[in-house]
């Protein structure tokens, strides 16, 4: 699962929002943040599948706390992004000479 | 039609006793012994003839195997209305209680879960006045 796949959601975009927002999260207490703060009202089940979607991209890990599952935002594939597009500093920031345009 | 009665299944009754009055603060109504087994229930103080909770013995392998897959989802059995979810927060983890969820603000009411040690997961909830 790539990460673009993964984050081209807007549910899976507002549950990172919720793992930033606090981390170690269950099942339910996410769906609780999703209806009552983004006005999400997917099932359970279809925000499962969608956990598994960020968990397969690496976006996402779970652990086991007590007897209940809980989520964590991992963010460490997302470098893979700034890496392969870099932000600009603002000294790179030029107009393009006509060397570049040629090129 | 009145709903008199809920309950939530415990592994230990005399455990789930003491948790429900002496950490929660609930009053004891009826305690009857029924072979292995005791009818026991608790009202809450603020009203003591309101719907009664009954602590039932979690014994048949359906409720393990529901209340297993409840705790793991994280979902809570049942849930308990207070005036001040911080204030119950705090003076429950001061008792020993562990939150899965602490106090958390959605808007119109803010919520918090415990683990109430006798197998369920429990959901306080405060009501939010309009702003």
């Amino acid at each position: 699962m790539d990460i673009y796949r993964a984050i081209a959601d807007r549910t899976r975009r507002a549950i990172l929002d919720e793992l930033v927002d606090r981390s170690g999260q269950s099942l339910f207490e996410l769906c609780g943040r999703l209806i009552m703060k983004h006005g999400i009202s997917s099932s359970r089940q279809a925000i499962s599948q969608h956990l598994d979607v960020l968990e397969a991209a690496g976006l996402i890990r779970t652990r086991r706390e007590g007897r209940s599952k809980l989520h964590w935002f991992v963010g460490a594939p997302l470098k893979a992004i700034g890496e392969r597009w870099p932000i600009a500093t603002d000294e790179d920031i030029s107009n393009p000479t006509e060397e570049d345009i040629e090129e | 039609m009145r709903i008199n009665l809920t309950s939530v299944s415990v592994d230990d009754q005399a455990k789930a006793l003491r948790f429900y009055t002496e950490t929660l603060g609930f009053r004891l109504k009826h305690n009857i012994p029924l072979g292995e087994y005791a009818w026991i229930t608790v009202v809450s103080e603020e009203a003591p003839e309101g719907t009664e909770l009954l602590l039932e013995p979690a014994e048949h392998p359906a409720v393990r195997r529901y209340r297993t897959a409840l705790v793991e989802d994280g979902i809570p059995l049942a849930s308990f209305a207070v005036d001040d979810v911080e204030v119950e927060h705090e003076r429950l983890v001061a008792e020993g209680v562990r939150f899965v969820q602490p106090p958390t603000d959605l808007g119109t009411v803010i919520t918090a879960v415990f683990d109430d040690s006798c197998g369920n997961l429990i959901q306080i909830t405060e009501e939010k006045g309009q702003p």
